[in-house]
């Protein structure tokens, strides 16, 4: 599969206070949840994100709560994958098990630009900075972890093979 | 081994395995609230399997935003009420019974030494303290322990902190944590445990122990593991209704990095806006005035925090213009309160006491703050926007700096006021 989008760059320590904000937190609909996406990080993000762009952000994206609001309101927002130099550890599986690609790239996380027009290969984690020409390759994603990708998410994993 | 590594052998069919080996694991318990169950319940329905392994390990408190704070955080609540009574899940805390969950699941004896733990709250790493392996998870993960009765980890490597030396005044568990976190930084301890001890700690009650592994998260571990002692033992002896294991890392366990605080250079801490690794010294805070404090939430709403505050506001009145909300993390520490006549000093002193809840702490309500408002708060996270509008600023502290502040209007140490 293939993303193709135009970047949204963000720092280092994206918490998920930044990426949902917990007053938004009494309801778990995809569709509410995106309409204040990285609102405290960005206001105008959800007005300007279109679909297929891509979040590119520093150290430690979505450290804080462990609320898979997080990851939802970032996938219906329309964002196809979020690279980043290290993710912490909550948002990295609940990503995984709810299904949004995630990349992990410390060269890409520092080298890609505001508005770049980049390319994600996700099967071979091939990351291409059309703007600029340059390509990374994303830290390889463990096969577990391909597996639940590979079947939708944790759940459609488990109905599939009965266990986790 | 290491504590850590001790536990997932315990709980897991994979005979061997490393660091960073991904292995399936047996969960003890598997806890949600009001906000993360909701989407816990809509993967289970989603997933059609209609199986829980083991309903006695599923605990859901209502403790967000609860008394619930508008019809939506209502209708949450009562779609996670209805799924516990359809499937007889008995450890359903919901109105009176709601205690903010990492204090009350200690107290209810729900959570023991040596048990895996996940909860689908980051601050579900609170437990270590007891000895156990408690993890924060997304409400996916929930959704699959609720199934299968297990989880999927990476195996982590452990961090090791001491912490040696006398502890200075009114230094409690929360600085200690501040001060290793202003150390290592926010994702010093990414993906790691994060095993703390030494005679200092040691010398520390449950409770302090409980703030310290309920923060392990904000240096991004995985878990904060304290050995359990005589101390967790006694804690636990009467609570426990199955049998648990104390254990203990081995001589020759191994550890990725030791570091080693010596509590003599430790004064209070307080961590600035808008990260709490952003920490300093009373001494070097300075002039900050602030609008608000809350003394309360999982990291410092126990009645040993409760005691500080109030020994520290007795006879004294609340700054003018200031609120203080001290918020008892849960009805057990609210009676205690109540007959160690703590909650009329907080009364008295222009406080206002209310139930047991996290609201104020992630900006849910019951203390929300205006543009341009600061706030100081025995809570652990201090991110943009945390307790309100995104102009405004949360600084973090342990009871006795809150107290002294409130009193003061600006940042205080005890010593000012005492």
């Amino acid at each position: 599969m293939i993303f193709k989008g135009n970047v949204f760059l963000f720092g280092d320590d994206i918490d998920t206070d930044a990426i949902i904000p917990a007053r938004y937190l009494n309801t778990s609909d995809p569709d509410e949840l995106k309409m204040h996406a990285m609102e405290d990080a960005d206001p105008e993000f959800p007005s300007k994100v279109q679909k297929g762009d891509v979040i590119v952000a520093g150290k430690n994206f979505g450290c804080g709560s462990s609320r898979e609001h997080a990851p939802i309101a970032i996938k219906a927002s329309g964002v196809s994958c979020v690279i980043a130099s290290s993710f912490a550890r909550i948002f990295f599986r609940n990503s995984f098990n709810m299904g949004l690609p995630i990349f992990e790239s410390d060269e890409a996380s520092k080298e890609i630009r505001e508005g770049d027009e980049i390319e994600v290969d996700a099967s071979s984690g091939e990351i291409r900075d059309i703007t600029t020409g340059k390509s990374y390759v994303a830290r390889p994603i463990p096969p577990f972890m391909q597996d639940l990708i590979a079947d939708g998410g944790l759940i459609e994993h488990i109905r599939k093979t009965g266990k986790i | 081994m290491t504590i850590a590594e001790k536990i997932l052998q315990a709980h897991t069919d994979t005979p061997e395995f490393k660091q960073g080996d991904i292995i399936r694991v047996n969960v003890d318990v598997a806890l949600a609230n009001d906000i993360t169950a909701p989407i816990a319940i809509h993967e289970f329905n989603k997933s059609a399997l209609d199986r829980i392994a083991d309903r006695s390990k599923v605990v859901f408190v209502l403790d967000h935003f609860t008394p619930n704070k508008d019809i939506a955080s209502a209708n949450q609540c009562k779609m996670v009420r209805d799924f516990a009574h359809e499937h007889d899940i008995v450890n359903l805390f919901d109105g009176g019974e709601v205690g903010v969950e990492h204090a009350l699941l200690p107290e209810k004896g729900l959570v023991l030494p040596g048990d895996f733990i996940i909860g689908a709250d980051s601050h579900t790493c609170t437990y270590g303290a007891m000895g156990a392996f408690a993890t924060g998870v997304g409400s996916t993960d929930l959704a699959a322990a609720i199934i299968t009765g297990q989880a999927w980890i990476k195996v982590p490597s452990t961090m090791k902190f001491t912490f040696v030396g006398e502890l200075q005044p009114w230094v409690g568990g929360k600085d200690l944590i501040l001060y290793l976190i202003g150390d290592i930084g926010v994702d010093g301890g990414l993906y790691h445990v994060l095993e703390i001890d030494g005679p200092a700690v040691s010398s520390l009650d449950l409770s302090n122990r409980l703030t310290m592994s309920n923060m392990a998260i904000e240096a991004g571990a995985k878990a904060g593991i304290i050995r359990a002692d005589d101390k967790t033992d006694a804690y636990v002896r009467l609570r426990a209704k199955r049998p648990y294991t104390l254990y203990e890392s081995d001589p020759d366990a191994q550890y990725v990095s030791f570091k080693e605080y010596d509590c003599a250079n430790i004064e209070p801490q307080v961590a600035f806006p808008h990260l709490p690794e952003n920490t300093r010294g009373i001494s070097e805070v300075g002039e900050v005035r602030i609008d608000q404090v809350v003394i309360g939430s999982c990291t410092n709403g126990r009645i040993e925090d409760l005691r500080i505050a109030a020994e520290i506001m007795k006879g004294n009145r609340v700054a003018r213009g200031m609120r203080c909300i001290v918020l008892p993390a849960t009805p057990e520490i609210f009676i205690a309160a109540e007959n160690e006549g703590l909650i009329k000093v907080f009364l008295e002193s222009g406080a206002i006491v209310g139930p047991p809840t996290c609201g104020p702490c992630l900006g849910g309500h019951m203390g929300i703050l205006a543009r341009g408002e600061k706030a100081l708060a025995t809570t652990n996270r201090n991110f943009v926007g945390r307790m309100g509008d995104t102009q405004s600023e949360v600084y973090l502290c342990g009871p006795a700096i809150a107290a002294a502040s409130a009193l003061t209007g600006r940042i205080s140490s005890p010593q000012e006021v005492m």
